[in-house]
């Protein structure tokens, strides 16, 4: 847990450092009172249209509103005021069905402008594949050979109040989204496993993940940022803990960026398969199962690894976890259909996946003694 | 309008046959007895979702979590909302119903009485269901009260189970009511109450009862639908079996939002009583209400995708439902103004059902713009869940159905239990409930804005000063309410001033006509309407 965080940390600490970085941080306005205009040409539009909508609604209800109080306070019994008669006009109830009905024709018209603008996700210079899953995003660069996963950064110490919470707590992640800054780019956005929404408020863009469907939207950042969101749709006990971060970068840098992340998980590939031909300690395994354990495993199964009883089971003491190995790889290989376990297989590395399989046989009192090696995950895996 | 006979002597040979103790309640078949049951059960449903409000504000205090895990806070979420659409506002409406359309119509009682008793005493045992399995292993239903598919099956408690049980009885409970309440309106009509003679409150429930009935089905298809793709492996909202989790929410909303209709008409009735007594004038355009009641009626069954901007529709539909439900606000808009014109030039007084009535007024209008502008697709997908909605369909929700059933509440008071309420605690009940509410609700427009999605039970700090306003807020507004229980425990007990049949002095309807508490059989002989 601890070093994933420090990786983390170092991770934006570089960002932060980075002055173009720095300055676009805003500090924490505590009253923030209107919608942000973002950083798209869309996202201001958009802005545009609400204050217009907001000040319409203003001066109808003001209207309204003060048609009522002139006649609250004038209109009074105890004013000795006398009651009119009158109780119908139809020029007057004409009038007052046909004159809002112009005023939703002038809203109507920009609208659907600004909509079938937003709509438009044709042409872009760059695809993404956005993956919403239990409780985290999968970002693929569809044109370059990049993948990983985005977890929120946020440590489970400062949102139980033990530390202090820093400045975007629950806005940061282990790996940030990276686009280039002119470049139109295109979300396609899905889900794994319920629905979920991914939401980046600067860029005015959010759209549900629906599993087995794929949505589309889009976004030409100008400046180069940071820029933070959330998860917008109900999926289940973490959906607040799901945070969305991209950093926009210039294109020259981007590219650098991009082939690096190329380079590194290149590399990643190979040492896997050196890995499978090494042997972890006990103590190296249980160590690194760890902290593998509190990345992926105990937003369900509890950092106890007691679950949730009747939503998500026990490991400790459970059947699977101190008898049946080769179920217990399987059911963290290709997860189990029909349930929120998810497949680990193309999330975690081999060696990821022996050392958690280990720690969860031998932590909280699942004494099995067990040790299980890369090539073991391997041989499940391949067939091997 | 006329006449009724007021005959003291019917009146006690009907007090004779009534069982005491338990078994009146159990078997009654009387209106008003069914009608006052209704009223309790939601306002003990409204203290309940109350308290479930309270939890949900004292977690969201601060930033951080202090006082439940995620996943209670998630049921806290979704059983508050099911509790208080299901539990506390539908039922008090039929309560209200029950009370008020014989009395308004001259009838003797509702057409259907053993129907009626039936309708009533599924209804604890639907809750029981629903609240018990907050108690079993895996809690209670934790997926938001829009039950969202796949969250709702395949990623569910085995608990969702009594979920679909629990709003199976209350869908039957509701037709049930709706079918009896559509019976005595048409057949049960004093001579000469014309259809266009009615009182508003029973033209809006004659209305809302046929919606009832078109959507509740529908809403019985989805959570069938949602159990047996979670135990009998079908696949309606599963991709991989050939399924569409979207398809889900076209049925829900489908029935969901004529669902707010249903919770917002009588509340248009209800005010359309109220304003004209207190301003000593009759309803301005009263056919006008009539006609822009049945469009927003009719119009509601082609906006519910207005919910769902963001799950990837054709751009074709979204514009369709925009201009829909954009639609809905020139109905809407023509009983806000036709409520001003019945007050301009009339002779106010400000007794405490007209406090309500006029906050109603303000606060729904308050509401009703913000949905306006929710209707517009661009800015909605920056609005879509987030606070913003929160804050609207509460302006609509509680300053607007709860705010009007108090207002009715006060209103009619007098007549059913013959007393005047406490005008003290009355007074003290509407201010503390207006000033608190307005804390709890308004400032959750701004957190919304600023971009704080809705139901999380943690959020990020620059949503913390407003958060802890809003908490405030929310725990002024519950203790409020215990004035109102006060108020009304003291009413039950008969104390107050003894009232005249007319109670308030610009009161017109043939339910002013009967004396004060009204008789058992409101009218034994039709009275002629003129």
């Amino acid at each position: 847990m601890k070093k994933i965080l420090s990786k983390a940390e170092s991770v934006l600490a570089v960002l932060l450092a980075n002055p173009v970085f720095a300055e676009s941080e805003k500090h924490i306005d505590q009253y923030k009172l209107n919608m942000t205009e973002g950083v798209t040409d869309i996202s201001a539009k958009v802005y545009d249209l609400h204050m217009l909508m907001f000040w319409i609604c203003v001066v109808i209800g003001a209207g309204v509103f003060i048609a009522m109080f002139i006649s609250m306070y004038f209109h009074r019994k105890s004013r000795g005021y006398k009651p009119a008669t009158f109780h119908e006009s139809v020029k007057v109830e004409i009038a007052w069905t046909v004159i809002p009905f112009i005023i939703l024709i002038a809203m109507a018209v920009p609208a659907a402008n600004l909509l079938f603008d937003m709509e438009d996700a044709s042409e872009p210079d760059l695809t993404v594949l956005v993956t919403g899953s239990q409780w985290k995003w999968h970002y693929k660069y569809m044109d370059n050979d990049v993948e990983f996963f985005s977890k929120m950064a946020t440590q489970a110490e400062q949102i139980d109040g033990k530390f202090a919470k820093n400045e975007n707590y629950l806005l940061e992640v282990d790996r940030a989204l990276v686009i280039p800054t002119g470049k139109k780019v295109r979300f396609l956005i899905t889900s794994d496993d319920v629905i979920h929404a991914w939401w980046v408020p600067d860029f005015a863009v959010k759209q549900d993940a629906n599993p087995g469907f794929i949505n589309d939207a889009w976004a030409k950042v100008e400046q180069p940022g940071v820029y933070r969101g959330q998860c917008a749709e109900l999926c289940g006990k973490d959906h607040g803990f799901m945070p969305v971060v991209v950093v926009a970068k210039e294109p020259a840098e981007y590219d650098k960026w991009i082939a690096e992340q190329q380079a590194i998980q290149q590399k990643a590939k190979e040492e896997e398969q050196r890995l499978l031909a090494m042997n972890m300690t006990m103590d190296e395994a249980m160590a690194l199962g760890e902290k593998v354990y509190n990345a992926n495993c105990a937003a369900c199964h509890m950092p106890n690894g007691e679950g949730l009883p009747g939503v998500f089971p026990a490991l400790k003491g459970s059947q699977i976890a101190l008898e049946d190995q080769p179920k217990h790889i399987d059911v963290l290989v290709n997860g189990v259909t029909g349930t929120a376990m998810q497949a680990y297989a193309k999330q975690l590395s081999m060696s990821d996946l022996a050392a958690v399989v280990t720690y969860e046989r031998n932590a909280w009192g699942n004494n099995t003694g067990d040790l299980v090696q890369a090539k073991d995950i391997n041989a499940a895996i391949n067939g091997k | 309008m006329t006449t009724v006979t007021d005959d003291s002597h019917h009146d006690d040979h009907h007090e004779h046959h009534i069982p005491t103790g338990i078994k009146r309640w159990l078997y009654t078949t009387n209106h008003k007895d069914i009608g006052t049951l209704y009223l309790w059960f939601a306002f003990i449903m409204f203290l309940t979702g109350g308290a479930m409000a309270m939890v949900i504000r004292a977690e969201l205090f601060q930033p951080g979590l202090q006082i439940v895990d995620p996943n209670f806070f998630n049921q806290m979420t979704t059983v508050h909302g099911l509790v208080m659409v299901f539990g506390a506002v539908m039922p008090a409406f039929t309560g209200l119903a029950n009370w008020l359309v014989p009395m308004m119509i001259g009838a003797p009682d509702m057409a259907l009485p053993r129907m009626n008793n039936w309708s009533f005493w599924i209804l604890p045992f639907a809750f029981l269901i629903l609240l018990s399995s907050l108690f079993m292993e895996g809690g209670g239903p934790a997926f938001g009260w829009t039950f969202y598919a796949p969250l709702s099956t395949t990623y569910s408690n085995d608990g969702t189970a009594l979920f679909v049980f629990a709003v199976h009885i209350m869908g039957a409970s509701s037709i049930m009511g709706a079918i009896n309440v559509i019976v005595t309106i048409v057949n049960m009509r004093a001579p000469g109450m014309t259809y266009m003679k009615m009182p508003l409150f029973v033209w809006t429930w004659l209305i809302t009862a046929f919606l009832l009935i078109a959507v509740m089905p529908v809403l019985a298809g989805a959570v069938t639908m949602v159990l047996t793709d979670k135990f009998f492996g079908t696949s309606f909202f599963d991709a991989a079996g050939g399924g569409d989790p979207v398809m889900f929410q076209h049925i829900f909303w489908f029935f969901g939002h004529p669902e707010v209709y249903i919770m917002i008409l009588p509340a248009f009735g209800i005010i359309s009583a109220i304003v004209p007594t207190f301003a000593r004038k009759r309803l301005f355009g009263y056919a006008s209400m009539v006609y822009a009641t049945a469009s927003i009626a009719l119009l509601s069954f082609i906006v519910w995708a207005h919910h769902m901007f963001t799950t990837g529709m054709p751009v074709g539909a979204e514009l369709f439902f925009m201009f829909a439900t954009m639609l809905i606000s020139v109905p809407t808009g023509v009983k806000v103004f036709n409520w001003v014109a019945t007050m301009w030039r009339g002779s106010m007084t400000f007794e405490v059902p007209m406090l309500f009535a006029l906050a109603f007024i303000v606060l729904f209008t308050i509401g009703g713009l913000s949905g306006l502008m929710l209707a517009i697709t661009p800015v909605d997908f920056q609005y879509h869940d987030t606070y913003f909605v929160v804050a609207h369909f509460h302006y609509v929700l509680v300053t607007g159905a709860i705010f009007s059933i108090m207002a009715a509440v006060y209103y009619w008071l007098p007549k059913w239990t013959g007393k005047m309420f406490h005008i003290g605690l009355a007074k003290w009940h509407f201010w503390c409930s207006l000033v608190s509410v307005n804390v709890l609700f308004f400032p959750m427009h701004f957190v919304g804005l600023a971009g704080m999605p809705r139901r999380i039970p943690d959020y990020a700090l620059q949503f913390a000063d407003f958060n802890k306003w809003i908490s405030i807020g929310g725990f002024a507004f519950g203790l409020s309410q215990l004035i109102f229980l006060a108020l009304l425990i003291k009413a039950c007990k008969k104390q107050g001033e003894p009232v005249s049949g007319q109670v308030w002095e610009g009161a017109e309807g043939l339910e002013w006509e009967i004396p004060s508490p009204a008789p058992y059989h409101s009218f034994e002989t039709p009275p002629e309407v003129k």
